[in-house]
């Protein structure tokens, strides 16, 4: 099947001069949960203004559906829905009809049972009538995502959608994004919370000083370079290593109180052995734990190795 | 044509004007029996008569105009500027619209907020003076040309502005001298020969020739030159906005 987002070599360029993103590529599948992670000024917020017609490129061919987002712009745009990292709204309007613009906006005839359906899933209906202004900041950014929602996308963009939101946001959103997979809606969503899109996503690409450095099946990354982290917590607190248990490439932590050892689940590990050095060493331990490690690691590395 | 985006931008920026009704609709008016009461009673006692129409009937349509061309302007331009402004012009952006589309619906609000506005000041001024209209048809040609041309150049501006200073520069500072200048309240001839040779500088001259030519049949300059001039000013400014939207400039990063 051919991918709903298609971006090949695709250079931006600021006005200022600088490079936000370097000769990125990138397909997204249709139906998937694409989590795109990259630490704060990776270009994240960049590509997608570019995918949605707010940034111009620089150069590089993007499509989405198929069509190219310059010749075949209407067609384009139509399949896009996008809730920005910023939360921008009109103080004056109320919220039912700025959620009804967006619908007429994209072209589409009036529809009140869609677009009291969407506010309800929201929490929404009972402000229908309230002004922008009077909302508090989560509020306005459920009334982005209901307007996002109101045009039918079949691809969703959630800048951050969780960054700086209360716990009942953040629940809610997830609950949408999953009703939203379950409908085949492709989602691309960006996030710091690096535990959701472990969670939410299929796919994870992560991004570096604008370029795409890594996309893989998130289960396969996990496995690929999951580590597990094994911590033997020790009955006395040691000084120091012996030269016994030199070899094996270990910490000590938690003034050194632990013992911590990282090994790789694909390959045998070393713990039998260690374990009995650490005896033989007349180290006596009181716990074992050992951990898998986390996407969260996983991208800190990366983005080390970037550096 | 995405008609239902143009008709969704138009009526949220009628209903924008809607919200304001009252200093949108009362402050001309009031301004208007002011001119009136300053310049038809204390000047027109003076001067009588301009070419056999009296001086009260004579300055309604210098005042139809000047309000038309100052109320299309910042319409059109605080009408873009404020998305841009609020940062909810990433969804215009983004939707399947042309720049035309674009345009028609925030330039068609502008201009209709505007016409509604002269129409008022006409009823108004109807009160005051006779009025007496030769040419019909050009007199709404003329005041709907003038409303649409100010609303494009007028988005022009809102599109351009980098704060709310710059937005009310042109209309303020520009825009109203040259239509007291423009002879709204004087004909040119009544002018020194050199002020009248500077005075076809000014573009406004023009648009209030023609328009006062479809009241009373008399102009300072031909009615087909008034009629090219205005067309050239609407096509001058759909260049410029075509240009803007082809570029992005000020609008896309
Ligand atoms: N309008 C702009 N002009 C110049 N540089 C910009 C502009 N917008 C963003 N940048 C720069 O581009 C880089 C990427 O920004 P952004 O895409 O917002 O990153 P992210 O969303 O991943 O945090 C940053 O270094 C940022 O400073
Ligand atoms: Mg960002």
């Amino acid at each position: 099947m051919a991918p709903i987002i298609s971006v090949k070599s695709l250079d931006k360029f600021y006005d200022s001069g600088f490079q936000a993103l370097k000769n990125l590529s990138l397909e997204i599948e249709e139906g998937e949960v694409f989590a795109l992670l990259g630490p704060n000024g990776a270009g994240k917020t960049t590509l997608i203004s570019t995918l949605c017609s707010l940034a111009k490129p620089t150069s590089g061919e993007i499509r989405i559906g198929g069509f190219d987002i310059q010749d075949d712009y209407r067609e384009a745009r139509r399949l896009v829905g996008l809730v920005p990292q910023e939360i921008p709204t009109a103080p004056f309007e109320k919220v039912y009809d700025t959620v009804s613009l967006s619908r007429g906006l994209f072209g589409l005839p009036k529809n009140p049972d869609l677009i009291e359906t969407i506010l309800r899933e929201l929490s929404l209906w009972d402000k229908k009538d309230n002004a922008m202004m009077a909302l508090s900041g989560g509020m306005k950014r459920r009334v982005l995502v209901a307007k996002a929602l109101a045009h039918e996308p079949r691809v969703l963009f959630l800048d951050e959608p969780t960054a700086g939101v209360d716990v009942e946001l953040r629940r809610d959103m997830w609950r949408i994004v999953g009703s939203l997979r379950d409908r085949g809606v492709t989602i691309i969503l960006t996030t710091h919370y690096i535990g959701e899109a472990e969670e939410m996503a299929d796919r994870v690409g992560v991004i570096n000083n604008g370029q795409i450095i890594l996309v893989e099946e998130k289960k396969a990354l996990m496995a690929k370079l999951g580590r597990k982290k094994l911590v033997v917590e020790l009955s006395e607190p040691l000084e120091a290593l012996p030269d016994a248990l030199k070899h094996y490439d270990l910490l000590l932590a938690d003034e050194g109180q632990q013992i911590i050892y990282y090994y790789d689940q694909a390959k045998d590990s070393d713990i039998p052995n260690l374990l009995r050095d650490v005896s033989a060493a007349g180290i006596q331990f009181r716990d074992l734990n050992t951990s898998q490690s986390s996407l969260e690691d996983i991208f800190v590395d990366l983005v080390k190795a970037e550096a | 044509m995405n008609l239902r985006a143009i008709q969704a931008i138009y009526l949220s920026e009628m209903a924008r004007t809607g919200r304001t009704i009252m200093q949108s609709v009362v402050s001309p008016v009031i301004s208007t029996v002011l001119y009136f009461v300053v310049f038809g009673a204390a000047i027109g006692s003076r001067i009588s008569e301009i070419n056999g129409v009296s001086y009260g009937a004579f300055i309604v349509p210098g005042l139809i105009m000047m309000s038309l061309m100052t109320q299309s302007l910042s319409n059109a331009a605080y009408g873009i500027y404020f998305p841009r402004f609020t940062g909810t012009i990433y969804e215009l952006l983004s939707a399947p619209m042309s720049f035309f589309e674009f345009t028609i619906a925030f330039v068609g609000a502008a201009a209709t907020k505007a016409i509604l506005i002269g129409v008022i000041i006409f009823i108004t001024a109807s009160f005051f003076v006779d009025l007496q209209i030769q040419h019909p048809f050009w007199m709404i040609a003329f005041f709907v040309l003038t409303a649409v041309s100010f609303s494009l150049f007028g988005f022009i501006i809102g599109i351009w502005a980098e704060n709310f200073e710059q937005l009310q520069f042109v209309p303020l500072l520009i825009v109203t001298p040259l239509s007291f200048l423009g002879g709204s309240f004087y004909s040119i001839s009544m002018l020194p020969e050199l002020w009248q040779k500077v005075t076809y500088l000014n573009p406004v001259v023009y648009l209030i020739s023609g328009f006062r030519w479809s009241f009373y049949g008399q102009a300072d300059v031909g009615v087909a030159i008034s009629l090219g001039m205005t067309l050239l000013f609407l096509f001058v400014s759909l260049g410029i906005i075509h240009w803007i939207f082809r570029t992005g400039y000020k609008l896309k990063a």
